[in-house]
């Protein structure tokens, strides 16, 4: 507080009660509490110790916490976990099935789309939410429609052609 | 220095996978804040408000009526820390000054300095919480505008012995070029955020999981700090989520998170949000002044160049911008002087090149311009100051392939059709420009160590303190050891960033590579030595004559060099001496040549299209063409070189870390306010790297490729938006306000 103020006897609000929330996260139902100020992104990684989802902004900016909610790709930083209650939620660990990659997964590792590896869960749900939904064609809608997810190492020409391998398309 | 396998070269120099690949598409890779445990408390961090003063008062009454809230830590609570100066000096520090300890006492040195750390059961309540404590400030008068003391700047750097008398073969110069320059503060942004979770465990060591380029660095650092024998703290990183230079020095929040988990006796998480990101270290703003002189041959007179690059008040951090316009061009009469302006911001720090991804786009900006007076092509003037030799130290190199480069990368590109009046080329409604830079770097070698552990089922761990940053550290040690064992790289683990594992500095300045390969070379010649000796007792051994030199481990066997028929299997010597393991360590060594410079060189080529109503650039092609010794991993290297030149993309036409100097404050501190690359933002961009054996530089005759990629980049796409716009942009980021604005003037 910059105007000087003091508030020595001042109380804070109280904290409102914890909600019970149960989501199907990959495939699997997960029942817990918590306040509802929790983001999605904070209840996967601290409550359901889902740490492959990253935080890079919490603020929607980067895309790093992507993560798949009944199929459609959202930045889970910028929904509460409260809202989401009954929602299917998968995230980069559940894309992997009996220990075989989704074919974007190894995509990414074929075509060397990552150096750090923080954005990548992201930038791999964010794929796949958007090989789902069928419209990029060219390369230049695939820059466009994955210019959500910032990778700071700079692998976006490897990870459009990850995309385009994932999609069956020529690179 | 043992000498390599050279017979199976299975690995090294072939395009590999990431050995790290699968954890980090599944998201099994943990980074400093994954690290969960029971019983964990969060931080969360109250930073300063005003640029220079004192904090009169601090209240953290409401806070801590918070429920949930464990503690509230200020100057006026903190646990005990070092009061010297030298215990909080880490391997990175500046030599002069006095390094900023967090919650040391009521100063306030720069805006977003962290002045209370808030502890509670969650991280929602310590933030909460955290917005609650209140605070009163006697403020001071701060500058944060470093062309305010320009005219101040200390000198930092300048030769020992002048060349020529650069001012008067410039005064006297047929054709000269004068201008200055302007890179402004930039911030890292790696896409991690500063992270660290202490594990307390009573009676136990504190395990410190830390984002970080030097786990020893950072152990070293928090035993000084908090004065705690080595054996009291340990720090581990086994995934760092980008650093670019950021997580050279030990950041406060380890020390917060270690004062938390100290006080508490309990595991303390602090992440920083992505906004107090912004009160760490930075790349400095820095004022460039480039005084070229030329005959009409394009061969150059007299080179100056002087800067003035910004620190804090408290520490002298800086990189010398200047010293590489002495040292790439040929020049009897050359000059340099940088210089480093005290602000009222935190203290300065690397970033990706640092002193060259400056310097260098200001030298190479200059040689365009130059190039345009003489009315020379651009890269026929850099042949024309071509130097076979270090001009600073009148040193020939280990190798210099800057030529090839020059001309493989014009071939790629196509340069010979361009047209070389600003404005001449068009697509359509946009206009085309094409320019090219030149890129320097070192290539430096430091000494690390490496311990390998191989088992006589032919599988071999390899262990070293060394961090991976995403540059495939991992991956090229793992080639490395694999044919220098003779084993296939699956049956090879690499540890690595464990401050108890075998030691290695930070990994920075490109100098990591070539250091921990050949650490890993070294200690595999142990384990052959030691091999060789246990095959020889053996009866009937068919090595039994054999000597070190003669000898190679290849496909799981020790074998004669000349004859690869002739030798013992790995497992046969080590079940015949009942050994389990042999465990080796060694440092490497590397030859003391100081008769020859080492350096990496490119050349960097950028088509621009500019929009000439809205003066919007997008950068459409690239190519880099890389001259760094033999590439051990060109699916890696190709990368690493890649995310530089996107690197250099930001620097030229987005970033820019916004102060109002009014408030001495950042005001663009997130992610999507201050402006980096996105994937719409890139297009093509090619890698070459150009064919230069080295055989002097180390036997593997390899470089570093993590700085070069990105110098002389931000030239190269400025020289490109002169050619298409005739706009001269001095001063980054090239925003289409600039190229406007400048084009209505003109």
């Amino acid at each position: 507080m910059q105007d000087g103020a003091v508030h020595p006897g001042a109380s804070p609000s109280p904290l409102p009660e914890k909600v019970s929330v149960t989501l199907i996260v990959n495939g699997i139902e997960r029942r817990f509490s918590v306040l509802p100020w929790v983001s999605l992104l904070d209840a996967l990684r601290d409550h359901l110790d889902l740490t492959g989802t990253k935080k890079g902004c919490d603020h929607g900016q980067c895309g790093a916490c992507t993560v798949l909610v009944d199929g459609r790709r959202i930045n889970s930083c910028l929904t509460l976990a409260v809202m989401r209650d009954g929602a299917h939620v998968t995230t980069i660990e559940g894309l992997a099935a009996n220990g075989a990659l989704d074919p974007l997964q190894q995509a990414f590792i074929d075509h060397d789309a990552f150096q750090c590896g923080y954005c990548t869960p992201g930038q791999i749900c964010s794929g796949v939410g958007l090989i789902a939904e069928g419209r990029a064609k060219t390369a230049d809608e695939i820059r466009e429609f994955m210019s959500g997810n910032i990778c700071r190492c700079g692998a976006y020409p490897n990870i459009v052609s990850a995309i385009q391998q994932a999609m069956g398309a020529k690179p | 220095m043992s000498t390599p396998n050279n017979t199976a070269k299975a690995y090294t120099g072939t395009p590999t996978s990431r050995v790290d690949g699968r954890a980090k598409v599944t998201g099994a890779a943990k980074y400093a804040g994954d690290f969960n445990a029971g019983g964990l408390a969060y931080g969360a961090v109250v930073e300063a408000t005003i640029a220079r003063g004192r904090i009169a008062r601090i209240d953290a009454g409401e806070a801590l009526r918070v429920p949930g809230v464990l503690d509230v830590i200020t100057h006026e609570n903190r646990p005990r820390v070092a009061d010297s100066d030298e215990a909080w000096r880490d391997d990175l520090a500046p030599e002069d000054g006095s390094p900023f300890r967090p919650l040391y006492d009521d100063a306030v040195k720069f805006n977003q300095q962290p002045i209370a750390l808030v502890l509670a059961e969650e991280w929602e309540i310590a933030r909460y919480a955290a917005s609650l404590v209140r605070v009163d400030y006697e403020k001071q008068p701060f500058v944060t505008d470093v062309y305010r003391r320009r005219d101040d700047a200390i000198v930092v750097e300048k030769p020992d012995k002048l060349r020529g008398d650069a001012a008067k073969a410039f005064a006297a110069a047929e054709v000269r070029h004068e201008a200055d320059y302007f890179i402004p503060t930039e911030h890292h942004n790696p896409m991690e955020l500063f992270a660290t979770t202490a594990m307390w465990e009573a009676g136990g060591p504190l395990t410190v999981y830390d984002k970080t380029q030097g786990v020893q660095n950072v152990q070293q650092f928090l035993c000084g700090v908090f004065e705690k024998k080595p054996n009291e703290i340990r720090v581990i990183s086994p995934y760092v989520g980008g650093a670019f230079g950021a997580g050279l020095r030990p950041q406060y929040q380890v020390v917060l998170a270690v004062m938390g988990a100290l006080k508490l006796q309990r595991s303390v998480r602090l992440v920083l949000t992505r906004q107090q990101m912004y009160g760490l270290g930075y790349r400095p703003a820095t004022i460039e002044r480039l005084a070229l002189g030329a005959r009409r041959d394009g061969t150059l007179d007299a080179i100056t160049h002087e800067a003035v690059g910004t620190t804090s008040q408290f520490e002298e951090f800086s990189r010398n911008d200047t010293g590489w316009s002495a040292l790439l061009y040929a020049s009897p009469n050359a000059r340099y002087e940088h210089r480093v302006a005290h602000l009222d911001v935190p203290t300065s720090c690397d970033m990706r090149a640092p002193g060259a991804a400056t310097g260098v786009y200001a030298l190479e900006s200059a040689m365009d311009e130059l190039a345009v007076a003489l009315k020379m092509d651009p890269v026929e003037l850099r042949l024309r100051c071509y130097s076979e030799r270090d001009q600073n130290e009148d040193l020939p190199y280990t190798s210099k392939r800057l030529r090839e480069c020059y001309r493989e990368g014009a071939a790629a590109f196509g340069w010979d059709r361009r047209k070389p009046e600003p404005r001449a080329m068009r697509d359509g409604k946009a206009l085309v420009g094409w320019g090219m830079a030149s890129g320097v770097w070192e290539a430096l070698q430091v000494p690390v160590a490496v311990r390998i552990a191989m088992t006589a089922n032919g599988h071999a761990e390899v262990s070293c303190a060394a961090s991976d940053i995403g540059t495939g550290t991992y991956t090229i040690m793992a080639q490395v050891a694999a044919d220098s064992l003779g084993l296939p790289i699956e049956n090879i683990t690499i540890h690595l960033a464990d401050s108890t594992l075998p030691s290695a500095p930070v990994e920075g300045g490109s100098w990591m590579a070539a250091s921990a390969c050949h650490a890993v070379i070294a200690t595999a010649g142990e384990v052959r030595s030691e091999l060789l000796r246990r095959a020889k007792l053996m009866k009937g051994s068919p090595l039994a004559d054999a000597v070190e030199e003669d000898v190679t481990l290849s496909d799981g066997k020790l074998v004669s060099r000349r004859q690869t028929d002739r030798g013992v299997s790995i497992s046969d010597i080590m079940r015949h001496a009942a050994m389990e393991r042999i465990e080796k360590e060694k440092t490497n060594e590397f030859a003391q040549d100081k008769a020859h410079a080492r350096n990496t060189h490119s050349a960097v080529f950028v088509e621009v299209k500019v929009d000439e109503e809205l003066g919007v650039v997008r950068v459409t092609r690239v190519v880099s063409a890389v001259a760094a010794g033999r590439v051990l991993n060109p699916k890696t290297a190709r990368s690493q070189v890649m995310g530089a030149v996107v690197g250099g993309i930001g620097m030229a036409l987005h970033e820019e870390t916004i102060y109002d100097h009014g408030l001495g404050r950042i005001i663009n501190h997130d992610i999507a306010e201050y402006h980096v690359p996105v994937n719409a933002d890139i297009h093509d961009i090619e890698v070459i790297f150009v064919d230069e054996p080295d055989a002097l530089i180390n036997p593997l005759g390899m470089k570093g490729l993590g700085e070069i990629g990105i110098v002389g980049v931000a030239a190269a796409v400025a020289n490109a938006v002169y050619h298409a716009t005739g706009v001269r942009v001095r001063d980054l980021p090239i925003t289409l306000d600039k190229v406007l604005g400048r084009r209505q003037a003109a």
